[in-house]
């Protein structure tokens, strides 16, 4: 296949992807004219490219295609459904046939006529409506035509004009020569004037139509339009002067495409003959009569020029085709695209094969510069040391510029998905809404071509299996119209993609059936199952539980496909469904194949690599330094910063020998982060970070969550890389979409939407032991009893340069003043800290809270079953009011809060009572209630607040619906509100974003809420 | 150790060789716990020796860990393991026979790796019922050599894993 044909292919097919898209958008958009105007043009570029290349069929197509949306860019047609599936069946046809083109080199044998007939059809049908086309917008036809009338009126004395407007090369040639010609004129200030207020576009379809007429092509031309063009260049007076500039022009773009010059001679011969008629010479009153009378006459002075006028025409013609055939690179830039061909010089097109092949290269050329920097290493005095540096710098660079080039937007994996909705919808007639959030994520290309498909698989899934029938969505008082969303984001070096629907979900009951209809379980395992690993059945092979096969799913690929392929690129699809409400598929892929920064740790002698992109930091922690590992029971932690921070130690983790020290004294951690949940991992030494290259890990290893892969380092020897989305949620933290963690939770607790908190556990004073969210407290300090002092019948000990209060558990608790150590629970905020007296420190749990409220004693919020004991949960703020009077009252200047009112909705009494002091102590009036319901009422009898703090996860109605009804109308949908969730990973805040809350605040953040609060009110207060 | 016994036998006789026009068969023999094996000539891509092999932790027992084949992560198993035989002791030097499966390379440790034999296919027979039942599930057959027995491996049934029962 020659070069032009292939690259034209290419362009076309990019071109008919972008229609797809638009047109999908002008179906919803039916008003928006420069979107029209933006299918016409790629419609108009299709069909002049098929010009171009001498391909009849397609160019009959595309022009039967764009005849239609011409009409309807002039308002003599609507933008309706049907009108939209035409062009879009004529997109099809002409994919069809370049399919056959690319694959046989040339055009195949078929009839179009029907498809042709029925797309004129629709245009003339509106066409018969009264002609709507505006007078001014076709003015300037006149002067082109001018040319061409004499052409007409030449013809009747010839026979075999016929085939003019084949041997030209169809519309593409006319194309090229009106396109030149308007170009031209269009520059001249001589003649701008007739041209202000005028559509071009329309213009030169017009011209293009009029001379494809007079040339025996298609008649789509309005005599009408001539009529008025003429009328009103009469009446703006166009002038001998302005008629010899626009001959000029004429003369030019024959010119530009080489006409032989005893043909543009004649040709010119003719334009002139027009003089009289165009400048108005002619009476004007007579119109369209004196026209055609004029054009008749003009054929005479033409004659006695060129003896065979029409033989010579088709010389013309001839040259001008071979010409456009030829000259093809001087034609775009010369035919209209001169404003796009600046950007399109800077972007070549490169061979896929190429890019993978340099790729590979460059992958090599990285490990080999990995292993030489290896050997430098230990020739320290190298004289190699300095080109090797730059060596190095310059496959880093090469390296990145490479990986860019492999880049794109994941948009392009998601072009054809509104055309395959709207298509779907149609033939479903179900009524469907595609959302698409996050197209311009990169990915690799590679990834992006493995995931196309099961991506465009799992939307049809959602539309056709997942959305009911609007009859259906009506009756569960749902919006008729279902919604599939889409939505793509980085997370952790991964991509993650979330395809949800609001449909019906995943019925547990089917899929029970069908599982053991298929012999997959028998009754009585599926009894021991959990919905979640029912739900994972429509994984297995030949499991569709879509009651009737449709055209649309159930093509024998099933959603186990699926999963192989994005398993087969190191992803994972994860899935939650709720009865009624939906199912949303999470996949996660990486985002690219090839290489990552890795910091490379060892462990009980063996090394490992961990993603540099999760590492937060390094702390090495001492046995008598600052920092240092601690242990609450058996839970290792260290104080970093006022913060608790969980440990891991990977030694444990990984079931390491530990025939070393059970309990290195010195150790490092590696601070890693996976959302919002961080964490250290323990190890015993750190090297430096390396880029390697990642390799799946083997088929038997893979279900190691603790592992993402395996490498090769520089000095040749294999390491595994550690996940940390795998620890983590092995180390019971909930990772993001991970299957073991979501089976994990499902275990503990079958509802999600219950939160599960980290309690520390201690024991104070005498009863049952007590306990406090571990988030709440700062440090955990062992003082020595000595230091501590009492003055005025309060205790203090001299903290970090700081007088720091104690207070008791309960005023009556006897301080011991045996010399030994007092544990103490620190509470900080800003320079302010407290210690809270306790007798022992007992463990660290991780538990729902189910608080049963019993105010008999201050400073307990209540208690609870935790571990078995029933457990007092302590109410940090009383404490807080016991050891500084003015604990909040000192920072009153700087809060907004200074009575404010505030709405405070959360359906946990635990953190209503957490929260409610701590608000009011930072000056605000709080109000407090259990759920949305509440909250709504308060509305409703009138009442108004500054501010609304709402949890998310509530029974009956959630956050966000609470959030957009609030938003929506009545009197508080001014009111900020502030979102307060335990999971605030980007895509919570963001979904809380489009609910319409106004910021969004992890749970256990205090100082964070009240920054967030003061925050807010002062926007306001600055807008107001 | 508790691994499954219950695993796929019968789905792999493909590498078991069926009577072919030629009457030879080239087998790369190896000794395990003083007994011989053999596999197919074609099947073994690499015979190594002793190598550097990065442990994996967590892995499943037979898994020795992975090592670095010219570039290529080839993942080791300890072929006395998966038999079921004891532990090799720490002195003592291995060799491994690197083979591919499903795309994937596979070292497969033993003790050490003899010549290639030429054998006649009249000496093949199935494997004898009352072959150990551990053998009898990575065996395709024997060939009854002079004075002693040759049991040629199913590298499939070595390297299926699917069908075992986590032992970990």
């Amino acid at each position: 296949m020659d070069d032009l044909l292939s690259e034209f292919l290419t362009e076309t097919f990019e071109n008919l992807a972008v229609l797809d898209v638009e047109l999908v958008k002008l179906e919803q958009n039916p008003n928006d004219m420069e979107l029209l105007g933006n299918i016409f043009r790629l419609v108009h570029t299709v069909k002049g490219t098929c010009g171009f290349l001498g391909l009849p069929r397609l160019e009959s197509v595309a022009h039967a295609g764009e005849n239609v949306l011409g009409k309807v860019r002039d308002g003599e047609l609507d933008v309706t459904p049907e009108a939209v599936s035409l062009i879009l069946e004529c997109l099809d046809r002409i994919r069809s046939i370049m399919g056959d083109l690319e694959a046989t080199g040339s055009e195949p044998q078929g009839d179009d006529s029907d498809l042709i007939k029925r797309l004129n059809a629709f245009a003339d049908g509106a066409a018969a409506a009264p002609p709507a086309a505006p007078a001014p917008a076709a003015a300037p036809a006149a002067p082109s035509s001018g040319a061409v009338v004499s052409l007409q009126s030449i013809r009747p004395g010839k026979t075999s004009e016929a085939s003019i407007y084949e041997q030209i090369g169809g519309m593409g040639t006319i194309d090229a020569m009106i396109e030149v010609l308007f170009n031209r004129v269009m520059g001249d200030l001589r003649l701008k004037k007739f041209f202000e207020n005028i559509n071009i576009d329309h213009l030169q379809g017009r011209s293009r139509d009029y001379v494809a007429k007079i040339a025996g092509g298609p008649d789509s031309f309005n005599e009408a339009d001539l009529k008025a063009a003429h009328a009103r260049l009469c009446g703006m007076g166009f002038n001998d002067a302005q008629f010899d500039a626009f001959a000029g022009h004429v003369q030019a773009a024959l010119n530009t495409l080489e006409v032989p010059a005893t043909i543009s001679a004649m040709i010119m011969g003719m334009v002139f003959s027009t003089r009289d008629e165009v400048v108005g010479r002619v009476a004007p009153g007579e119109g369209v009569t004196s026209l055609q009378q004029a054009s008749a006459a003009a054929a005479a002075p033409v004659e006695p020029v060129a003896v065979n006028p029409v033989a010579e025409l088709q010389q013309l013609v001839e040259s001008v085709k071979t010409d456009a055939r030829t000259d093809k690179q001087a034609k775009p830039v010369e035919a209209g695209d001169s404003k796009d061909s600046a950007v399109a010089n800077q972007t070549i097109r490169v061979n896929v094969d190429l890019l993978e092949n340099l790729m590979t290269m460059v992958s090599e050329l990285v490990l080999t510069r990995n292993q030489v920097l290896q050997i430098l290493r230990q020739h320290k005095d190298s004289e190699f040391a300095a080109p090797l540096q730059r060596l190095n710098h310059v496959t880093s660079e090469l390296q990145e510029g490479v990986m860019k080039t492999r880049m794109q937007p994941i948009g392009n994996a998601w072009s054809k998905l509104p055309r395959l909705i709207r298509d779907l919808s149609h033939e479903l007639k179900k009524k469907v809404d595609l959302v698409m959030i996050g197209q311009e994520t990169e990915l690799d290309r590679q990834v992006l071509e493995m995931i196309k498909d099961p991506l465009t698989h799992m939307v049809r899934n959602s539309a056709d299996h997942g959305l009911e029938t609007p009859e259906e969505r009506r009756r569960a008082g749902k919006p008729e119209t279902g919604k599939v969303t889409l939505n793509a984001f980085h997370e952790g070096g991964h991509i993650i993609i979330e395809i949800s629907d609001d449909g019906r979900g995943l019925s547990l009951a089917k899929i029970k059936s069908k599982a053991v209809q298929n012999g997959l379980a028998s009754e009585a395992e599926l009894e021991s199952m959990t919905d979640q690993q029912i739900q994972q059945f429509i994984f297995k092979a030949g499991f569709s539980t879509a009651a009737k096969v449709t055209s649309v799913s159930g093509r024998g690929v099933g959603m186990d496909v699926v999963k192989t392929n994005i398993e087969k690129i190191g992803g994972t699809v994860e899935m939650r469904s709720t009865e009624g409400k939906g199912t949303t598929f999470v996949i996660k892929i990486p985002l690219t194949l090839a290489i990552v920064s890795a910091l490379i740790v060892e462990c009980s002698g063996e090394r490992f690599a961990i993603p540099q992109i999760s590492v937060v930091e390094l702390v090495r922690a001492t046995s008598n330094g600052e920092l240092k590992v601690e242990k609450i029971k058996d839970t290792p932690v260290l104080r970093l910063r006022n913060r608790l921070l969980p440990l891991v130690s990977l030694r444990e983790l990984l079931r390491l020998d530990s025939s070393e020290t059970t309990m290195n004294e010195d150790t490092f951690i590696v601070v890693a982060q996976v959302g919002t949940y961080s964490f250290g991992i323990m190890v015993d030494r750190v090297f430096d970070t390396e880029e390697i290259v990642v390799k799946p890990v083997a088929p038997i290893l893979r279900d190691i969550e603790m592992f993402s892969g395996n490498t090769i380092l520089g000095d040749g020897s294999v390491i595994m890389i550690l996940d940390p989305n795998g620890i983590a949620a092995h180390s019971g933290q909930m990772g993001m979409g991970d299957s073991a963690a979501a089976e994990n939770m499902s275990k503990r607790s079958r509802s999600v939407s219950e939160e599960v908190v980290p309690l520390l556990l201690f024991k104070a004073g005498d009863g049952a032991p007590k306990a406090v969210p571990l988030a709440l407290v700062a440090r955990l300090e062992e003082l020595d009893r000595a230091t501590i002092e009492n003055s005025n019948d309060r205790w203090f000990v001299q903290y970090r340069g700081q007088l720091m209060p104690l207070v008791p558990m309960d005023a009556y608790q006897q301080i011991s003043t045996e010399p030994g150590r007092q544990p103490v629970l620190v509470f900080s905020d800003r320079e302010h800290s407290m210690g809270l007296m306790v007798d022992n420190i007992v463990d660290i749990v991780e538990t729902r809270l189910n608080v049963e409220i019993s105010a008999a004693t201050p400073g307990r919020i209540g208690s609870a079953v935790i571990a078995g004991h029933a457990t007092e949960i302590i109410d940090t703020g009383y404490y807080l009011s016991q050891a500084f009077g003015d604990w909040f009252g000192s920072r009153e200047e700087d809060t907004a809060g200074r009575g404010r009112r505030l709405l405070l909705v959360d359906d946990s009494a635990f953190f209503r009572h957490l929260l409610a002091p701590q608000l009011s102590a930072a000056g605000f009036q709080v109000t407090s209630v259990d759920s949305p319901d509440r909250a709504l009422a308060l509305c409703e009898q009138g009442e108004t607040f500054d501010i609304i703090v709402s949890d998310i996860e509530m029974p009956g109605m959630t956050g966000f619906e609470f959030c957009e009804t609030v938003k929506k109308a009545g009197p508080w949908q001014g009111t900020p509100i502030i979102a307060l969730s335990s999971h605030a990973n980007p895509k919570e805040v963001a979904k809380g974003r489009q609910a319409g809350f106004d910021d969004y605040v992890a749970k256990y953040d205090r100082d964070g809420l009240v920054h967030t609060l003061n925050e807010t009110l002062s926007e306001i207060r600055g807008a107001a | 150790m508790s691994i499954s016994r219950e695993s796929s036998k019968a789905d792999d006789q493909s590498d078991t060789l069926a009577i072919g026009s030629s009457d030879y068969r080239d087998y790369v023999t190896m000794s395990i716990a003083d007994r011989l094996f053999g596999i197919p000539v074609l099947k073994v891509q690499d015979v190594l020796g002793q190598q550097a092999i990065t442990r994996v932790p967590l892995a499943p027992p037979e898994v020795a860990g992975s090592l670095n084949l010219r570039g290529r992560i080839v993942t080791a198993i300890d072929v006395r393991l998966r038999l079921g035989l004891d532990r090799r002791e720490n002195a003592k030097a291995s060799m491994s026979v690197v083979v591919e499966h499903d795309g994937e390379l596979y070292s497969l440790l033993v003790d050490s790796v003899g010549e290639v034999l030429s054998l006649n296919v009249k000496d093949y027979q199935r494997n004898p019922p009352t072959l150990n039942p551990r053998l009898r599930e990575f065996s395709d057959g024997i060939y009854r050599l002079n004075g002693s027995l040759l049991v040629v491996l199913s590298v499939a049934s070595l390297l299926n894993f699917s069908g075992r029962v986590d032992a970990a």
